[in-house]
């Protein structure tokens, strides 16, 4: 079990400097940025005074690494910082739209990723014949689709002609299960066709690569039948690669959802962070970067743990 | 007694490339009385797997059964449906796979993957599964056989995981036993007790089986009958002391005489009294990662001559190749060509120093660039090396391919268009296109039919005495050593056991491991394996034993029969010199090894 723990522990160690590098990167990057916040927030007829007192008043005319260290301070305290652009605090900005965008990577994730699974399966099962065609036909149209149609035939059929949902989707404070259900169907569906026809292929290929070894036909002839021999014999073994694949796919539900969230305006943190770049508004900007990166990075890191915990080889004596 | 198998006019189709219906199993039919062993024999390609793998209903992709008759007990195995199938397999008909290291799932654990069958077919409780594979574990020799199965694969070895597959076979009485190789995959010395424990048990349970192998003396060992094949169809077949010592077909003949390994011819007497070495290592130790995987190596090529390095799997020949290639530095020690050191790593090694020697890997398959023609393969070294370009780089090339004896015009196709023995002598040109004077062989017919192998070996005495090169000939048999090389040196686990001349090492006295590498080949005559008996009991040792790991003492001292408690383990062996000029790494003198070994053989003859 030592070598288990070893393995986990270099993994969040080179997910944490990992971070530190992307915060430094991402605050490179922002400072870079034509213009700052004092010269958007007073506008064209500012004169060069009143922008200098500005930036006083904000700290911005202090040197970048001075700004950088007070930056991340208050990023680990839990206090990044006041918006710029309408003066709250930044983490009540994000507060208010995070667990908004949770749920909804939440919800999509529950149904994408087990119907990934059992497509990939089954496809995989069945690889060369009717159910595999038809299924990857299936996929490969999914992912060919982008997303913006999709969500605009869903709104035109399901809301325009039918009128069984509502085009845009406003969470009550407090939703029953059928308000739940009513204001998540169609961004759950526009965001599961992309992820699901790519964590589906990839378990297929993961599978595939795992049903051509010699002992999958050793399960074949102690008589496992199809189902026993992929699920018992196979998958344990694909885990690793599957874990990663879904990962990667759930990492795009926070950042990738902008689309989505714009078309069914939705309140999720991607528009939050869109507002931030056209305001200029660099300490929210920053905050949003800064969770999108820490979510994809717990993501892979928990792919990585699944894959280090499914091998036997790393399990020790 | 009845048969209990009877298979008639079987016939399996391949589908190749233009999608048309290739038989490589025609008309085959034999039958197997209750309780005997039949074996099937042939090289690959004879469709002796594929036939096995027919009498459990069962095809590899892009194979199928199109016709014949199958009989095992009262069941007609082509009739029945895929849930059918399912029932049969792994219940009244079992498999043990060649490669037990491939057909474990990794990720279970073993006694989960042994009571499989019985748990699938709803044969026995878990408890009682799990208390009959315990017996299975003790009866097949496997060591602590109470907690093995609590291990995943990778963490026993090959040997002991061929033994768990046979537990595994056996779990739920099977009617029908089926082998496929079951030995192949492993060294000599472990090769004989895997066989020992298949006997025992075959014995024990009456149990029908199938033997599937390449091996004549191996067959010889544990079948009543034996069918011979080629190309998918039945050459010969009778009763094993009939085919052994009266085949009657033309191509048994020639299986039979590839099975022994003729002498090839000596080194010439006028090379042998050359002074100076070609190569030299002196003093080598070397490793990956700090673990020495070679300790304390010594060893000299004369020049045109060949030396044989042999031990078993883990044993540093290929590190030993690798080390003199330059693929791997040495820690410690140094390599002499031609008198002048050389340097450890490759880049270091001038272009020159790197054309004089050149290495010839086991696998063609692997070593070839599957995506280049034989031509493009063979232009590189010239190019590299001889600064060929051009119409002299093509006439080389025919040259080359006509010095392997192969036709000029395979330079066009692709390394996936030949057969195994083509594709050996396209790697062993390619070698010879830097017109070397040192070849290093890594088990360069391990991959190879024996017809076939034999042929590479006669390729390479021919070559020797056209071009006057030098080989280090890497083994792990030690037969094919004995037959082609001029000195031979023994490696056990890194350190250098036993060497000298091939005449030397025709007699005893054998350091113990050389005598028990000799000792475990088997004889290509019925009864061999009786006649060695079961494995003798080690001598106990003491509670100095608990220096066993200590790097100086003798690396065997673990395994070796002659071993002397509070000697062995606990003062470094001595390397003492033999009349005929042999060195031999251990405390018994040669008179008391001599002794030893003859007792031995006349207590297993008597």
């Amino acid at each position: 079990m030592n070598n288990v723990i070893v393995l986990v522990a270099k993994r969040i160690g080179a997910a944490a400097l990992t971070l530190l590098l992307v915060s430094a990167v991402v605050f490179a990057i922002t400072s870079l940025l034509p213009g700052d916040a004092a010269e958007e927030a007073l506008g064209q007829g500012a004169t060069p005074e009143t922008v200098a007192a500005l930036r006083t008043e904000l700290g911005l005319d202090q040197p970048g690494h001075l700004r950088y260290l007070h930056w991340l301070g208050g990023l680990v305290t839990g206090n990044p910082g006041q918006s710029l652009a309408n003066h709250l605090p930044v983490s009540e900005l994000v507060a208010s739209r995070l667990p908004k965008s949770m749920v909804l990577a939440g919800t999509t994730a529950a149904v994408s990723v087990p119907l990934a699974l059992l497509l990939g399966v089954l496809s995989a099962m069945f690889r060369g014949g009717k159910v595999d065609r038809v299924l990857n036909l299936f996929t490969l149209s999914m992912v060919a689709v982008p997303e913006f149609l999709v969500a605009t035939l869903a709104v035109l059929i399901f809301a325009v002609k039918l009128h069984w949902l509502s085009a845009l989707s406003s969470p009550p404070d407090n939703p029953t299960f059928a308000q739940f259900l009513r204001v998540y169907a169609m961004p759950v569906m526009t965001l599961s066709f992309v992820i699901v026809a790519q964590m589906a292929r990839m378990t297929r290929a993961a599978l595939i690569d795992q049903l051509e070894q010699t002992y999958v036909e050793m399960a074949v002839l102690k008589g496992a039948g199809p189902t026993r021999v992929v699920l018992r014999h196979a998958l344990p073994n694909a885990i690793g690669p599957i874990a990663n694949a879904i990962a990667l796919s759930l990492s795009y539900l926070l950042g990738g959802a902008i689309i989505v969230e714009t078309i069914f305006n939705y309140p999720g943190i991607a528009s939050l962070m869109v507002d931030a770049v056209t305001s200029r508004d660099m300490p929210l900007l920053q905050t949003c970067a800064m969770i999108f990166c820490a979510v994809y990075l717990s993501l892979v890191l928990i792919a990585d743990v699944c894959a280090i915990v499914s091998n036997p080889r790393l399990k020790g004596h | 007694m009845a048969d209990l198998v009877h298979v008639s006019g079987l016939r399996v189709v391949v589908r190749n490339d233009g999608g048309e219906e290739v038989a490589i199993v025609a008309d085959v039919g034999f039958s197997i009385p209750q309780g005997e062993v039949l074996a099937l024999i042939g090289e690959s390609g004879s469709g002796k797997t594929t036939i096995a793998l027919a009498l459990m209903g069962y095809t590899r992709s892009g194979c199928r059964i199109s016709g014949g008759t199958i009989r095992v007990g009262d069941v007609d195995i082509l009739s029945l449906d895929a849930t059918q199938l399912c029932g049969i397999r792994g219940d009244k008909i079992t498999y043990i796979a060649q490669s037990a290291a491939a057909a474990f799932n990794p990720a279970i654990t073993i006694m989960n993957q042994v009571i499989e069958p019985a748990l699938l077919h709803g044969l026995m409780t878990r408890a009682a599964a799990e208390e009959k594979a315990v017996a299975l574990f003790r009866s097949l020799s496997l060591p602590d056989p109470d907690n093995i199965g609590r291990r995943y694969p990778h963490q026993v070895s090959g040997g002991q995981l061929q033994r768990l597959m046979a537990a595994m076979a056996l779990i739920t009485d099977p009617a029908l036993v089926i082998f496929d190789e079951p030995t192949t995959a492993l060294d000599v010395t472990t090769q004989i007790d895997v066989l020992r424990a298949f006997k025992k048990v075959i014995k024990e349970r009456g149990a029908t089986a199938v033997y599937v192998s390449h091996d004549l003396a191996v067959v010889a060992q544990m079948a009543d009958r034996i069918v011979v094949l080629n190309h998918g169809e039945i050459r010969e077949c009778g009763v094993t002391g009939q085919i052994l010592d009266a085949p009657a077909d033309a191509y048994t003949q020639t299986l039979m005489a590839a099975a022994v390994p003729r002498l090839r011819q000596s080194l010439p007497a006028a090379l042998a009294e050359a002074p100076a070495p070609l190569l030299a290592v002196e003093g080598l130790m070397a490793g990956y990662g700090g673990t020495p995987v070679l300790d304390d190596i010594n060893l000299a090529i004369k020049r045109g001559s060949t030396l044989g390095v042999i031990g078993e799997s883990g044993s540093g020949k290929s590190t030993l190749a690798r080390v003199i290639a330059g693929l791997i530095a040495p820690a410690r020690g140094r390599v002499l060509f031609n008198g002048e050191p050389l340097a450890g790593s490759l880049t270091e090694r001038t272009r020159e120093q790197l054309r004089r020697i050149q290495i010839v890997f086991q696998n063609a398959d692997t070593a070839l660039n599957p995506s280049l023609s034989i031509a493009r393969i063979l232009a590189r070294p010239l190019a590299f090396y001889r600064g060929l370009r051009g119409d002299a780089c093509t006439r080389r090339i025919t040259e080359l391919l006509d010095l392997v004896r192969l036709p000029a015009d395979i330079a066009t196709r692709l390394p996936g268009e030949l057969s195994g023995g083509q594709k050996q002598r396209i790697n062993l040109a390619r070698a010879l296109a830097a017109e070397p004077d040192l070849i290093l062989c890594d088990e360069v017919t391990s991959a190879l039919d024996t017809v076939v192998g034999a042929a590479i070996l006669d390729l390479l005495a021919e070559l020797r005495q056209e071009l006057k090169v030098s080989y280090m000939f890497i083994s792990h048999d030690i037969s094919t050593v004995r037959a082609v090389c001029d000195e031979i040196v023994v490696l056990y686990s890194g350190r250098k056991v036993e060497s000298g001349s091939r005449q030397a090492l025709m007699a005893p006295p054998f350091h113990p491991y050389t005598d028990l590498l000799i000792s475990s080949v088997p004889e290509l005559r019925c009864g061999w394996l009786e006649q060695v008996g079961a494995a003798r009991p080690l001598p106990v040792m003491g509670a100095a034993g608990a220096a066993v790991d200590t790097p100086a003492l003798c690396s065997f001292v673990a395994r070796c029969p002659a071993r002397i408690d509070g000697v062995c383990n606990a003062i470094a062996a001595p390397r003492h010199t033999l009349a005929d000029g042999r060195e031999i790494l251990c405390h018994h003198p040669a008179n008391e090894l001599l002794e030893r070994e003859a007792r031995v053989r006349q207590e297993a003859t008597g």
